[in-house]
């Protein structure tokens, strides 16, 4: 492929609509006569529902119809688990609560009126009686005992799982030090910008239903929708117009959409809910929210022997769609960057009377990576090694890819060493340990901080998923020349309508503006799986390609046929093919009919009389108009490809991190931030960059900020973002980027994906910055988020 | 985040929208919007009534005055914020502005609204109480002078009655031995103060404190004047250990609030810390 468009910074196609609020969201999808829903949410974190009172809402103005548990009961599916363990306990998860409410923010009944602003008010004339019930806060207390939240289960144990390779009980035997720490992975809330939003439109004529959701995952939606309402898939389709970010929140299959949908059913009506930040909160999805402890065994000279993580999860009060599978990723991901012999991780899953956890950007693997990344540093300090040491010493070597682990994955290639060595040069690393020396002496408390992290990327081979882990593309070449892609790997704020153009534009050799990339409509988009787990590109951009490679195939017939040559003789470059003797000439040459310039009325038949060389769009004109094709050809130039990967991607890097503590008030305060990522090749350095830097602010959010937080009632102290405490672009510091570029071996454009990295590197290194400085005081941990008064603590004693 | 019913009613005068609070007791005064709205639309507040003065004429405004600082109720913070009247003559009122909110919230959001608000996390009560200022609360019935010390009563009440609109918050000039300043911590989330504290010195000739006046938010249920800090800086040249022991009477005698972010004792810890920051700061512009 010539490289015109792939690997340039090339800006956003997406942007000047979304700069200009141009661009359509949910909510900016208007119909008439649409109905709107509000909810009524519990209040209470856990309690039986002794009765509920619509009578003076049905009364109210503008109200159609309110519906409660009692309802849907039996004629709406409940919220679909995708997860598959070993006696996984799943419970009823109903789209209204019946019975008893589970968590504050449970829906309770919905109240569809003429406007959103009646249906708020409406929603307040309902008056729910509840019995109080205890409840389960505590993620380590609701594992041994206390309330049970789902009576059928008799404990608060959802499933407990063992994973590993090797014998962990000989390893550690065979260290000389184990070093052991609690950590706690705070619970987080994804906040997308945009919250959820649905709009259903039944056709009671057509007896077909369209469902605009803002989602990561049309397909899976219209599959799971369709079978929770009981309508035959083909006869729902799901648009996801603009998408305002996800962050996995939106890898979900909701109540609400299944609701919203059943309702515009029984109504015959459109009918829309546009989800409020104080819902966002309560009622998407949380992240993170393990609580575990790590025991690393290591030999005198820092070779690590072994690693064992005992962790419990919060699963919150019952499963979305992945809620169970989270954790596992974590147990995938905990040989880190390093050769570790035997490693073993033991996971209780819980469940608590609070929000589902479920995928939020990073999904398991950044606590893997905290874990691994704390205890590198904890090892170093407990053998008094400088902890990039450490960490070099338990490198594999980059000829030693493919790379088993003991948790069983096979790293498809890697430099670790080169990643860590660029971000030691880009730091000053061995001057900044220097001034830090000397900063320490003045009474300054400086950390330096770094995490050689490993991900896991483009989910995935279909045996390691749940639903299928290949993804989907369509090429078309119009009958114009302009250049047609369906990915079924549907964005929300990645810019494949961006990079997809561009692998497109090359491999076709046409120019980028000839090329549409369309996603997020289940009525012209072939099946696809959807845009997670940063495996868009790898997984879906491959797709592209492969299907572009097929579409070329049948290109190159064609041509053959009109230029009267074999196809394998002729040349293919700058989107033109030649017959051998005039490749040269006409390498240069400007295509005959120009994208866009052709003559209005009927289609312009090309002359072909004479030719040596014809460019794939006139070869699309051809193929339409059909009266020149070589026999047997079918008409038409378009191809599908659904590709299926052989194995994950993973990429790396080192992130360096200096902090500054203010020794009064223990605030944080960054001096430097390094990165160097290596995601495998990359398509657009802008995106990458934009992924980097968005997942870097996510991770300190995490770092420093951001903490869900519920009290022993179950309350959510968090409810808004006035309490729950984003990262802010003043609060950051500069990132210092730069990348090393180790392709994957696993898909043919040698990518491996970047959309977590950020998130799950950097977080380690920032702690690791923090308890550095404030190893002074004897400081050997710290958990999340390092809030000044908490850091104080440590300082003051 | 969808407020319950309510009536809006754009004022056009003053005397407009006097009359119709007179009549509507629950009525609130819609400023800048940026307190009011987001608890209305929690429906943590439901006024029956909206009564905007944001059109009025004559209510934004910054002039000096046979030498004292006037400041109409409907200044923004952006307009404070970038005044170089005030950066000359009055520099805290400037400072405090630019730590309010974002950039955002500077442009719609009034000093008057948010003085008014007395949100025990505001910033500018702080000021308002450093500054020795004086409000004009305006009524029906005529005007009257509210001392600073006396205008900020509790968690969110203030000295207003009902049927009055604050108009305009005075403060006299300040000599050239003045020396101000304001320090704060952000709250992560929401950019109030976890604690500011807004100093306002005058030395004498000989470079002792002759007047120290401290105003402190964030801390308690109400901004507060900080009266041993002060007694403890008058009289005497201001160095480091003077500045410390005097800021370790910070919360003396208060109520401090405990949350999430900062429990009581380190809230009161902070409170030392950000006054000694503020008036070293403050000393060092008088000098």
């Amino acid at each position: 492929m010539a490289a015109k468009y792939v690997g340039k910074r090339i800006k956003r196609t997406e942007d000047p609509r979304l700069i200009k609020g141009l661009a359509h969201y949910v909510d900016d999808v208007r119909l008439p006569d649409t109905l709107h829903v509000a909810f009524v949410r519990s209040i209470y974190a856990h309690a039986r529902i002794t009765s509920i009172d619509v009578t003076e809402a049905l009364k109210a103005p503008g109200v159609v119809a309110v519906y409660t548990g009692k309802d849907i009961a039996t004629t709406v599916g409940p919220v679909p688990c995708a997860a598959a363990l070993p006696d996984l306990k799943i419970p009823d998860y109903r789209v209204l609560a019946t019975g008893k409410a589970l968590f504050v923010g449970h829906p309770i009944a919905a109240v569809v009126a003429t406007d959103r602003y009646l249906a708020r008010d409406a929603a307040d004339l309902i008056s729910v009686d509840y019995e109080e019930l205890p409840v389960a806060v505590d993620v380590e207390a609701s594992a041994k005992g206390g309330p049970v939240i789902h009576e059928q289960f008799g404990s608060n144990i959802a499933y407990t799982l063992t994973s590993g390779e090797g014998d962990i009980e000989a390893a550690l035997k065979s260290a000389d030090h184990i070093v052991t720490q609690r950590m706690v992975h705070q619970r987080l809330a994804p906040v997308a910008m945009e919250g959820r939003g649905v709009l259903a439109r039944y056709f009671p004529g057509e007896e077909e239903l369209t469902l605009w959701s803002s989602t990561q995952i049309p397909h899976l939606m219209r599959t799971q929708v369709a079978l929770m309402i009981g309508l035959p898939e083909n006869k729902l389709r799901v648009i996801t117009p603009e998408v305002g970010g996800g962050f996995g929140s939106k890898l979900n299959v909701y109540a609400e959409e299944a609701l919203l949908a059943w309702i515009s059913i029984q109504l015959g009506k459109p009918v829309k809910w546009i989800e409020s930040r104080r819902e966002n909160m309560q009622a998407t999805i949380h992240g993170r929210a393990q609580v575990g402890t790590v025991e690393v065994g290591c030999k005198n000279d820092g070779t690590i022997t072994g690693l064992r993580y005992n962790v419990v999860a919060d699963l919150g009060a019952y499963h979305q769609l992945l809620t169970p599978a989270i954790p596992t990723l974590t147990g995938l991901m905990l040989s880190g960057a390093y050769r570790i012999p035997a490693i073993q991780m033991n996971v209780t899953g819980v469940f608590t009377n609070k929000m589902s956890t479920d995928a939020y950007r990073g999904a398991g693997r950044p606590e893997a990576t905290y874990v691994v990344e704390r205890a590198m540093d904890i090892v170093a300090a407990e053998l008094k090694i400088d902890p990039v040491e450490v960490r070099r010493k338990n490198f594999p070597a980059k000829t030693e890819f493919p790379f088993h682990t003991a948790t069983g994955l096979d790293y498809d290639s890697g430099d670790y060493e080169a990643a860590l060595d660029k971000a030691l040069n880009l730091s000053g690393y061995a001057k900044l340990r220097a001034e830090q020396a000397k900063a320490r002496a003045a009474g300054k408390l400086i950390g330096i901080g770094m995490s050689s992290y490993v991900e896991i990327c483009a989910l995935g081979p279909s045996q390691a998923m749940p639903a299928g882990g290949w993804e989907s593309a369509t090429v078309r070449i119009e009958p114009t020349g302009t250049v047609t892609v369906l990915t079924g790997a549907s964005p929300h704020g990645q810019g494949q309508e961006t990079s997809f153009a561009q692998i497109a534009a090359d491999e076709l050799g046409v120019d980028l503006n000839a090329v549409t990339v369309i996603h997020g409509d289940t009525a012209i988009v072939q099946y696809g799986i959807g845009t997670f787990g940063s495996r868009a590109t790898a997984v879906g951009g491959t797709a592209v390609l492969i299907a572009i490679q097929k579409l070329k195939e049948k290109a190159a017939k064609i041509a053959a046929h009109v230029l009267r040559c074999e196809a394998s003789s002729l040349a293919f470059e700058g989107g033109r093919y030649s017959r051998p003797s005039a490749a040269a000439a006409s390498a240069v040459s400007e295509p005959d009919v120009a994208v866009g310039e052709a003559p209005a009325g009927a289609l312009p038949e090309p002359d072909t009389e004479g030719r040596s060389t014809l460019t794939i769009q006139e070869i699309a004109l051809i193929a339409h108009i059909a009266k020149e094709l070589p026999p047997d050809t079918e008409p038409g130039l378009s191809a599908t490809y659904f590709f299926e990967p052989k194995n994950f991607t993973f990429p790396f890097g080192t992130h360096i991190c200096v902090v500054e503590i203010d020794k009064e008030t223990g605030e944080t305060k960054f001096l430097r931030y390094v990165a160097v990522d290596d995601c495998g090749k990359v398509i657009n350095p802008l995106l990458v960059d934009g992924q980097i830097h968005g997942g870097i602010v996510q991770a300190i959010g995490q770092a420093l900020y951001e903490e869900v937080v519920y009290d022993e009632q179950g309350q959510l102290v968090t409810g808004e973002l006035m309490d729950y405490a984003l990262p802010k672009a003043s609060q950051m510091p500069w990132f210092e980027l730069d990348r090393t570029e180790t392709p994957s071996p696993v898909n043919p454009l040698g990518v491996k994906g970047v959309g977590e990295a950020g998130t799950i590197g950097a977080t380690p290194a920032v702690v690791n910055a923090i308890v550095d400085a404030l190893s002074p005081y004897g400081v050997k941990h710290l958990d999340m988020p390092a809030r000044p008064e908490a850091v104080w603590k440590l300082i003051t004693g | 985040m969808i407020s319950a019913p309510f009536d809006y009613v754009r004022a056009n005068t003053l005397d407009e929208a006097l009359a119709l609070l007179a009549q509507n007791e629950d009525a609130k005064i819609l400023a800048g919007g940026h307190s009011l709205i987001p608890a209305m639309k929690l429906r943590l507040a439901m006024p029956p009534l909206l009564v905007d003065i944001g059109r009025i004429k004559d209510l934004s405004y910054i002039r000096e005055d046979h030498g004292q600082i006037q400041i109409g109720a409907m200044t923004t913070h952006y307009q404070i914020e970038s005044s170089d009247l005030l950066k000359k003559i009055c520099p805290l009122l400037p400072e405090c502005a630019g730590h309010i909110g974002d950039v955002q919230v500077r442009n719609k959001g009034t000093i008057g609204g948010s003085v008014a608000h007395s949100d025990p996390s505001g910033d500018w009560p702080a000021a308002i109480i450093a500054l020795n200022a004086e409000l004009v609360a305006v009524s029906k019935n005529g005007e009257r002078l509210v001392k600073a010390d006396d205008f900020f009563v509790d968690l969110m009440t203030t000295a207003l009655e009902a049927g009055e609109i604050l108009r305009e918050i005075r403060i006299n000039k300040s000599n050239d031995r003045t020396g101000q300043a304001y320090a704060k911590m952000h709250h992560p989330a929401s950019g109030f103060a976890v604690v500011g504290v807004a100093a306002n010195l005058t030395l004498d000739r000989n470079g002792g404190c002759e007047k120290a006046s401290i105003g402190i938010t964030g801390v308690s249920s109400k901004a507060y004047r900080a009266l041993a800090v002060e007694s403890a800086l008058t009289g005497s040249a201001l160095d480091e250990q003077k500045i410390a022991n005097a800021a370790a009477h910070a919360a003396d005698g208060v109520d401090i609030n405990g949350d999430l972010f900062a429990s009581e004792d380190y809230r009161r810890h902070l409170a030392q810390v950000f006054t000694k920051r503020a008036i070293a700061a403050a000393t060092e512009r008088a000098g």
